[in-house]
C-alpha cells in the first residue's frame, strides 16, 4: 500500500432538474504520511469528495481505495483506521468534553485514552465543562479530538478552521501538525489559502467539481511565473490602462485587473518596479497606492479561474 | 499503548441518560407535568359525598314558602335573584334550575331548565321530587356503591400513565433522533465503527429506563395523595407498562425515520398523538364514541394500553384475560420497528 487514498474518475451527480454534478471526475493519489489539502471555493465539490472518501456518501461512479481497502467490502476495517471531523457537527450540548471523547473512544477497538486526547488538543481546563459552554475554537478542537481518539492512520478534516478567530486557527494548525508529525496522513479541505500553504505538503485546487491544479504550494506558486505580486491603483484623474501595455514590461509575467486595482505577477521586483513607474510617469499617469508581496495560492486561484476564493465563499452555496 | 476496553452500548446508554437528566425542561414535562395534571383533575373531580344542586327561586308569589321546602335538604343551594338576572345565570351554568313562583300552590310553580346540561336535568328531577312527592309514600331503599377504584382519579390515573408512555416514546425517541439528525450527529456517528444496532438499542433502553421512573412517580403520587391502589398484580402491571413503552418507542422511531427538520417531526408527532389524546379514553371512557368508531378506536395503541392498565389496576385482571390488548400492542411495537429500521435515514 503506497497510497493512503487513491481514487479514479470519481463522479457524484445529485438527481434533480437539472441534475447537479457536484464532482466531475476527480483523480487523487494521497501518499502515506503527507498532509494533503483540497483547496477551493464553497460549492466546488470539496465536501462531497470528502464524504465519498469517508464512506458517508456513495459515488455515482469511479473507484475509491482508502488505506488499501474498499468501501462496501471492508467498511469496518476502514472506519477503525480513519478519523473524521465533519464540517458542522453539533455534538451533544449537555455532555462534558471528557464524556463526549470517551463515548467516541468506545466505538474503536484500539485508541488513545480520553485524558491523553484532551491534553493533545489543549482542553485540559475544559475536561468537565458541558459542550454547550465551549467557544467556537474549543468546540472545533473537541471535534478534532473525537476524530483522533481512535488513533487513526488517516484523518479527514472538513474545513477545520472556518469561522474561527486567528488564535484558534493557529492552535488547530499546531494540533494538526503534531498529529501529522507521527507519519500519519491528513486530508483536509479549506477555502483559506494561508491554511493550505502552512499545513499542506501538497494541494489540489478544486473548482466546479474538478481538479484544476495539483502540486506543493511552492510549485503551484512557481507556476505563476513570478513569485512576487505588485499591486497598485491609479489616481482618479489618470487616463485608463489597457492590459497589453503592462504585460510588455520587463519581468512582468501576467496581469490581472481587479476593479480599480491592478495585480502584476513578476519574477524580479527590482527589475519590474522601475519599469512600471517609468511607464506610468512617461504616459502621464499617477499612482495612488503601491504594494509588493509574495504570491500566494490565492493568486494561483485567481490566475487559473479569474475569480477569488473568498468572493465565492461570501456568496455561498444556494 | 495498552488500551482499556470500552463497552459502546453502555457508553451510549449512559450518554442518553446524562443528557436527559441535565435538561430541566425535559424533567418537568416528563415528571412534573403529569403530576400537576393528576393533582388538578383529581381535585376537580374529587368524590363529594353530598352533591350540590344550585336552584334559583324567583317571582312575585310565595318564594319563601317554596324555598323553605328545599332548605331542609342539604343537597340544595338556594338563591333568590332578581327577575332579569336568572336567564343569564341559567345560560352560563351558574345555576342548575330556576323555579318561578307566581302565586301560592302547586299550579303557580314553573321550572326553567337547560335541556343539554346533565346537572340541570338532575336538578329538575330532584326538585320535582322535593316539591311534589307524596310524603306518605315509602322511600325506596338505596345502597350506595362505595368501593375503591370507582372514583374519577382511579379511572384517570391509568389513563395518565398511558398518556405519559405515549408522550415519552414519541418525544424520547422520535424527537431526540430527529434532533440528532438535524445536528448531523447521526452522520458523525455513522462515520465511526459504531454499530448502528447499538445506537438504536441504546435509545430504546434509555427510554425504558426513563419510563420506569416516570410510572413509579405517578403510582407513588396516586397512592399517597389520592389512595389509588392497584387491584391486580404489580408484576403484570410492570409488564403492561413495558409493553406500552415498547409500542410507543417503535412508533417514535417510525415517525422519526425520515424526518429531516424539527418542524416536520413536531407536526408528525402532533398528528399521531392528538387523535389518541381525544379518542383513547384518557379523560373519559372510549366507549362513549359511537359503535361504528369502536373498531378504529380500539385498535389505537393508546386505547389498548389504557384498557390494559385499567384492567389490571381497577379490575384486578391478569394479562391473560386482556390478551386482545396485549396482541394489539405487540403488533404496533413489532410492525413499527420493522418498518422504521428498513427506512431509517442516518444522514
Amino acid at each position: 500500500m503506497s497510497h493512503a487514498i487513491h481514487c479514479r474518475d470519481l463522479k457524484k451527480t445529485y438527481p434533480g432538474k437539472p441534475p447537479v454534478e457536484a464532482v466531475r471526475g476527480i483523480e487523487l493519489a494521497v501518499e502515506v504520511g503527507e498532509c494533503f489539502g483540497l483547496l477551493g471555493p464553497n460549492g466546488a465539490g470539496k465536501t462531497t469528495t470528502m464524504e465519498i472518501l469517508e464512506g458517508i456518501l456513495d459515488a455515482t461512479s469511479g473507484q475509491v481505495e482508502v488505506l488499501g481497502y474498499h468501501w462496501g467490502r471492508d467498511d469496518d476495517a476502514i472506519r477503525q483506521r480513519v478519523g473524521i471531523s465533519l464540517q458542522e457537527t453539533q455534538l451533544a450540548d449537555k455532555l462534558t468534553v471528557r464524556e463526549t471523547i470517551t463515548l467516541f473512544r468506545s466505538f474503536y477497538r484500539e485508541g488513545i485514552e480520553p485524558d491523553e486526547v484532551i491534553a493533545r488538543v489543549g482542553l485540559e481546563e475544559k475536561t468537565h465543562s458541558h459542550v454547550v459552554k465551549l467557544s467556537g475554537g474549543q468546540k472545533q478542537r473537541l471535534a478534532v479530538a473525537c476524530g483522533i481518539v481512535g488513533d487513526p492512520q488517516l484523518l479527514f478534516l472538513d474545513e477545520p478552521t472556518t469561522g474561527l478567530d486567528p488564535q484558534s486557527r493557529r492552535q488547530l494548525w499546531d494540533i494538526i501538525r503534531a498529529y501529522g508529525a507521527g507519519g500519519r496522513t491528513v486530508l483536509l479541505t479549506t477555502h483559506y489559502m494561508d491554511e493550505a500553504e502552512r499545513l499542506c505538503d501538497r494541494v489540489a485546487v478544486i473548482d466546479k467539481g474538478q481538479i484544476i491544479a495539483l502540486g506543493s504550494p511552492a510549485e503551484l506558486i512557481a507556476r505563476l511565473g513570478g513569485e512576487h505580486i505588485v499591486d497598485f491603483t491609479l489616481a482618479a484623474d489618470s487616463p485608463p490602462l489597457v492590459d497589453g501595455e503592462l504585460a510588455r514590461l520587463p519581468s512582468v509575467k501576467s496581469v490581472h485587473r481587479d476593479g480599480d486595482g491592478w495585480s502584476l505577477s513578476v519574477a524580479q521586483p527590482h527589475v519590474a518596479l522601475p519599469a512600471v513607474l517609468n511607464f506610468l510617469q512617461s504616459s502621464g499617469r499617477e499612482m495612488a497606492l503601491l504594494t509588493t508581496r509574495h504570491a500566494t495560492l490565492e493568486d494561483v486561484f485567481v490566475a487559473l479561474t479569474g475569480r477569488h476564493l473568498q468572493e465565492e465563499a461570501a456568496n455561498g452555496k444556494p | 499503548m495498552a488500551s482499556r476496553s470500552y463497552w459502546p452500548l453502555g457508553q451510549l446508554i449512559a450518554a442518553r441518560i446524562k443528557e436527559f437528566y441535565r435538561e430541566p425542561m425535559a424533567i418537568f414535562w416528563v415528571y412534573g407535568f403529569p403530576l400537576l395534571m393528576a393533582l388538578a383533575l383529581g381535585l376537580a373531580f374529587r368524590a363529594s359525598p353530598i352533591e350540590e344542586i344550585t336552584i334559583d327561586i324567583v317571582g312575585s308569589g310565595d318564594v319563601e314558602g317554596v324555598a323553605a321546602k328545599f332548605r331542609a335538604d342539604q343537597r340544595f343551594k338556594i338563591v333568590t335573584t332578581k327577575q332579569e338576572e336568572w336567564v343569564k345565570r341559567l345560560q352560563s351554568g351558574k345555576t342548575d334550575l330556576v323555579i318561578e313562583v307566581t302565586g301560592t300552590g302547586a299550579r303557580t310553580i314553573a321550572f326553567h331548565d337547560q335541556p343539554h346540561r346533565a346537572e340541570s336535568q338532575k336538578a329538575v328531577w330532584a326538585a320535582d321530587n322535593v316539591l311534589f312527592r307524596d310524603a306518605s309514600q315509602p322511600r325506596l331503599s338505596v345502597t350506595h356503591l362505595d368501593k375503591e377504584g370507582s372514583r374519577y382519579i382511579d379511572f384517570f390515573l391509568p389513563g395518565l400513565m398511558g398518556l405519559n408512555l405515549m408522550g415519552g416514546g414519541l418525544w424520547g425517541v422520535g424527537f431526540v433522533l430527529v434532533d440528532m439528525r438535524v445536528r448531523k450527529l447521526l452522520k458523525r456517528f455513522l462515520a465511526t465503527p459504531m454499530r448502528r444496532s447499538d445506537f438504536l438499542l441504546a435509545v430504546m433502553i434509555s427510554r425504558l429506563i426513563f419510563t420506569v421512573g416516570d410510572v413509579v412517580v405517578l403510582l407513588i403520587f396516586g397512592y399517597f395523595v389520592f389512595g389509588v391502589r392497584c387491584q391486580g398484580n404489580y408484576l403484570e402491571l410492570a409488564a403492561a407498562v413495558l409493553l406500552g413503552s415498547a409500542a410507543f418507542a417503535g412508533i417514535g422511531l417510525l415517525v422519526a425515520c425520515r424526518a429531516q427538520t424539527i418542524e416536520t417531526i413536531s407536526g408528525l408527532m402532533n398528528l399521531v398523538m392528538l387523535p389518541m389524546w381525544v379518542c383513547s379514553g384518557v379523560f373519559f371512557s372510549a366507549e362513549r364514541f359511537p359503535d361504528w368508531m369502536q373498531p378504529v378506536v380500539n385498535a389505537l395503541p393508546l386505547t389498548a394500553l389504557n384498557q390494559l392498565l385499567r384492567g389490571i389496576m381497577l379490575d384486578g385482571n391478569s394479562l391473560a384475560a386482556l390478551l386482545p390488548q396485549v396482541v394489539i400492542l405487540l403488533l404496533w411495537a413489532s410492525v413499527s420497528f420493522a418498518i422504521a429500521l428498513k427506512f431509517f435515514r442516518w444522514r
